[in-house]
């Protein structure tokens, strides 16, 4: 039986991009399907017409082989599908229980809410699942693989029989990604359907029965997982050959050029989130932190920035502590910074693609004058960069809300990677970038240590960090616990202390620093 | 394809000042007994004398300086909506300079105006401050300030500054070199003139200056701008400085040119007015000129309409409202533009 099938679907979104060109699809009830394709290939409009947010411009759907209208996500959940989208949608300051529930919460009497008849139910689920889920916690705090989870219960809870999911293991660490396709096999066993999509071919070589690749707005064709090896997915995405040919040659790393001297960082509520933090970033090297998310490197890199105030401690960068400094003085002593929320902070949405890529440099040449924007300038640019980063978009005046996920983010690296700085502060910078355009950023960051630039990389992808780091910092419950030297280590090793199984004396870490 | 999509642009426009135009004439319909009289005098009284034009011009004049103010602190969403207050204190500003300012002509009027808008941005100053300080919402602190505006400029007026030999309750009558000079003898405010090129100003300022970019960042993520290294705080208070300068000209020019005292009671209500103005010109300085004349000739054309026919000029803010309820509620021609918008986008490749 099929469970959910497109057929000749057309999407022309109101600014007259087409992102989906007459596609079929079709997708068998117990199968994990995976969707890969570049950026902007138009795999997430697909996936928000079958949950009814978008509507297709014509072609027909049919979900369990039934010909059906889907106007509204409402009307979907009905149908039995239910998505988890990239960019989580839950309610910080309610618990666990409520945002499961939200909406749908069994009642006792006529006001009350049966808070008893909550926690059985999502229990139930839970277990069947093998979930851990912490039910009446805030989700304020909560890691990200919990709230995925949370996601994927609301979803089921839901009655969910069909699971879209949007690039869910891009922000997780092997352990979370091992979990989550865990419970996705017992799903799938269960009689469920799971449509995932991801850039991570590995991880679609390792749960995928069936990958449909995208190219262009069209479908390239579906195959068997056995039919294919990585290169050719590849392949068949870009449309061309495809090599992974990252090199870092081995370099003596220059002078220090940061400083970070005890830094200690409590939250408004008192929790100790960042603990005498020491650590120093050289010209030419690429210093990695590595860490489960939620491990003190959000707030560490906030406080570098000058984003997040009321830090103790020192960081010094020419000799200056900037440490509670405004942004803008930060930047001018040449830090540059991509942020880990493209959307929050690292863009303006409703601003056309060329505002957004001067925004760190409006105020010099050619961009201004003494007093006069050049507009004509600020479009030249951005055409360039949109070249250079193969940021896919009509020009460079779409307003970035209409690009995909992984070109906002190209947007937001290019600016970050072509300004002046000698420090760069690289928060996830391939978040739900596609294969091509990630190996040309990760290449980009090596030639820029090689120009003596110093990079420092936050990241939970560990492939990513192996590949390009010369060291490695191990950040656990906001605690330095390793430091490493990429040399012949595996993901493996970085996982126990990433999980707290593990951990470098602090002798072993001072002396291992000061070379 | 960038024409079709002007041309509906233009299409929903006309059809939503359509419906809107109905709906008044039902209202019509049941306020009085020769509809179509009226309503014809409504559409077109502005155009019918040369005199009705004139005052029809000269009510633009203000709604654009208000709307212009509210554009600029909009454009970077502050929300210091106290242009009203702004203006009644811009304007006692321009009375204490013309009737104490030295009789030197230009020099005395140039002060006036001047003065007029130094009071103005001193009545933003306190929301703005409020705001940079302790965070506190310009939203409500503005409108609080448009009262004591209000009453401590009567109060000041009336007690200190009343003529009393004037046979109503107004202040001094300005001497001539504060005068801002009225054209023809239908009395056109030369202000005018100032306020359409002020908007053309402002205008360039915000799309062509790199302060103008930075304003427009902030407006639209204000974290993005911190981010990048803009001083947020200190632009958001300065662009209320500025509007709050806008809007106290609006006042010193009405007074200047149009009454030469102090002739306020009540609070004239352009402040309000120039909210409207602001949204329907999305904001855009240069869209304030073509937005404050529409507006003002919704106005004039239902005085004019109240004058002769004896229709409560109450109908034009049912009326007004409409419109700008309708026409910023953009959903209505979205469907005929999306598909539009799709034929060509296929055609095209
Ligand atoms: N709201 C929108 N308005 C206009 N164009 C849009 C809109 N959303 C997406 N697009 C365009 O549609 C195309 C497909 O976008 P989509 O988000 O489906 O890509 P994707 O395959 O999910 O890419 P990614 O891997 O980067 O997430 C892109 O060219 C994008 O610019
Ligand atoms: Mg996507």
């Amino acid at each position: 039986m099929k469970a959910i099938e497109a057929v000749n679907i057309t999407k022309v979104y109101p600014n007259g991009v087409v992102a989906n060109r007459g596609v079929n699809l079709s997708i068998e009830q117990g199968e994990v399907h995976a969707i890969v394709g570049e950026n902007g290939a138009g795999k997430t409009t697909l996936m928000k017409i079958f949950f009814g947010i978008e509507r297709p411009t014509s072609g027909e759907l049919r979900v369990f082989e039934k010909p059906v209208h889907i106007s509204s996500p409402k009307e979907a959940i009905s149908l039995g599908i239910g998505m988890v989208h990239q960019h989580f949608m839950l309610v910080p300051s309610f618990t666990v229980a409520e945002n499961i529930m939200l909406g749908i919460e069994p009642k006792k009497g006529f006001f009350s809410v049966d808070f008893k008849k909550m926690e059985n139910v999502i229990t139930e689920y839970a277990k069947r699942l093998n979930f851990e889920v912490p039910i009446w916690e805030k989700v304020l705090d909560l890691p990200v693989g919990v709230k995925q989870r949370i996601e994927i219960l609301k979803a089921l809870v839901r009655g969910a029989r069909i699971l879209i999911l949007d690039e869910p293991s891009s922000v997780l660490t092997p352990q979370e990604v091992n979990d989550l396709f865990d419970v996705l096999r017992r799903l799938v066993q269960d009689g469920l359907t799971v449509i995932f999509i991801t850039h991570k071919l590995n991880e679609v070589k390792q749960i995928a029965n069936r990958i449909t690749i995208m190219r262009n707005a069209q479908v390239v064709g579906t195959y068997e997982n056995r039919e294919v090896t990585e290169t050719d997915i590849v392949e068949l995405m870009i449309g061309r050959k495809f090599e992974y040919d990252i090199k870092r040659e081995r370099r003596e790393p220059g002078e220090v050029l940061l400083t970070v001297k005890d830094v200690n960082y409590f939250r408004e509520d008192g929790a100790h989130i960042i603990k005498n933090l020491s650590f120093s970033l050289r010209a030419g090297e690429i210093l990695a932190i590595a860490g489960l998310e939620g491990n003190g490197q959000k707030e560490f890199v906030e406080i570098l920035t000058g984003l997040r105030e009321k830090a103790e401690g020192k960081i010094l960068l020419n000799g200056t502590n900037i440490l509670g400094a405004h942004p803008k003085k930060i930047r001018q002593m040449g830090i540059s910074h991509i942020p880990e929320d493209r959307i929050e902070v690292g863009c303006a949405l409703d601003l056309p693609i060329s505002e957004n890529l001067i925004s760190d440099r409006f105020h010099t040449k050619p961009f201004s004058g003494r007093l006069i924007y050049r507009k004509r300038q600020v479009l030249e640019f951005g055409k360039k960069m949109m070249k250079e980063f193969d940021v896919r978009a009509k020009s460079p005046t779409t307003i970035v809300r209409m690009l995909s996920g992984g070109n906002m983010q190209k947007v937001v690296v290019a600016r970050e990677m072509t300004n002046s700085a000698r420090i760069v502060i690289a928060n996830q910078p391939t978040h739900g970038i596609d294969v091509a355009s990630s190996e040309f950023i990760r290449k980009k960051l090596i030639q820029m240590r090689d120009d003596g630039k110093a990079v420092l990389l936050i990241s939970t992808d560990l492939q990513e960090i192996l590949q390009i780091a010369d060291r490695i910092l191990v950040l656990y419950k906001g605690e330095i616990v390793a430091h490493l030297k990429n040399e012949n280590i595996t993901e493996t090793d970085l996982g126990y202390y990433m999980l707290g199984a593990k951990r470098q004396s602090d002798e072993q870490i001072k002396e291992s620093m000061k070379v | 394809m960038k024409k079709t999509l002007l041309v509906l642009e233009f299409t929903r426009f006309v059809i939503t000042v359509g419906i809107a135009l109905l709906i008044g004439y039902i209202f019509l319909l049941f306020s009085t007994d020769k509809p179509y009289e009226a309503f014809k005098l409504f559409l077109t009284g502005p155009l019918t004398t040369q005199r009705r034009f004139f005052e029809f011009l000269n009510n633009s004049v203000p709604l654009m300086m208000t709307g212009l103010a509210l554009s600029l602190v909009f454009q970077a969403k502050v929300f210091n909506i106290g242009a009203e207050g702004q203006l009644f204190f811009g304007a006692f500003g321009a009375m204490l300079f013309a009737l104490n300012f030295p009789q030197v002509s230009w020099l005395h009027l140039i002060m006036t105006l001047i003065g007029s808008a130094l009071f103005g941005s001193i009545w933003a100053f306190v929301p703005a401050f409020l705001r940079t300080k302790w965070k506190a919402s310009e939203l409500v602190s503005s409108l609080m300030m448009n009262y004591i505006s209000y009453f401590l400029v009567l109060f000041l007026v009336n007690n200190y500054f009343r003529d009393k030999s004037a046979g109503a309750l107004v202040s001094y009558r300005f001497p001539q070199t504060a005068w801002l000079s009225v054209i023809t003898k239908y009395r056109l405010n030369s202000g005018l003139f100032i306020a359409v090129l002020l908007s053309i100003l402002m205008g360039l300022l915000i799309y062509r200056t790199k302060w103008g970019y930075q304003i427009r960042v902030i407006g639209v993520n204000k974290k993005f701008g911190l981010y990048s290294g803009m001083r947020t705080m200190s632009i958001m208070f300065w662009v209320q400085i500025l509007s709050g300068a806008v809007a106290g000209l609006a006042g010193g020019i009405e007074l200047t040119a149009m009454y030469r005292r102090f002739v306020w009671q009540s609070l004239p209500g352009y402040g309000f007015d120039g909210i409207i103005v602001a949204i329907l010109a999305r904001n855009n300085p240069f869209l304030v000129i073509p937005s404050a004349l529409f507006i003002a000739y919704l106005r004039i054309g239902a005085n004019i309409m109240g004058r002769t026919t004896g229709v409560a000029p109450e109908i034009v803010i049912v009326l007004q409202s409409l419109m700008i309820l309708l026409i910023t509620a953009e959903a209505l021609l979205e469907k005929f533009k999306q598909k539009a918008i799709a034929k060509e986008a296929m055609k095209g490749e």
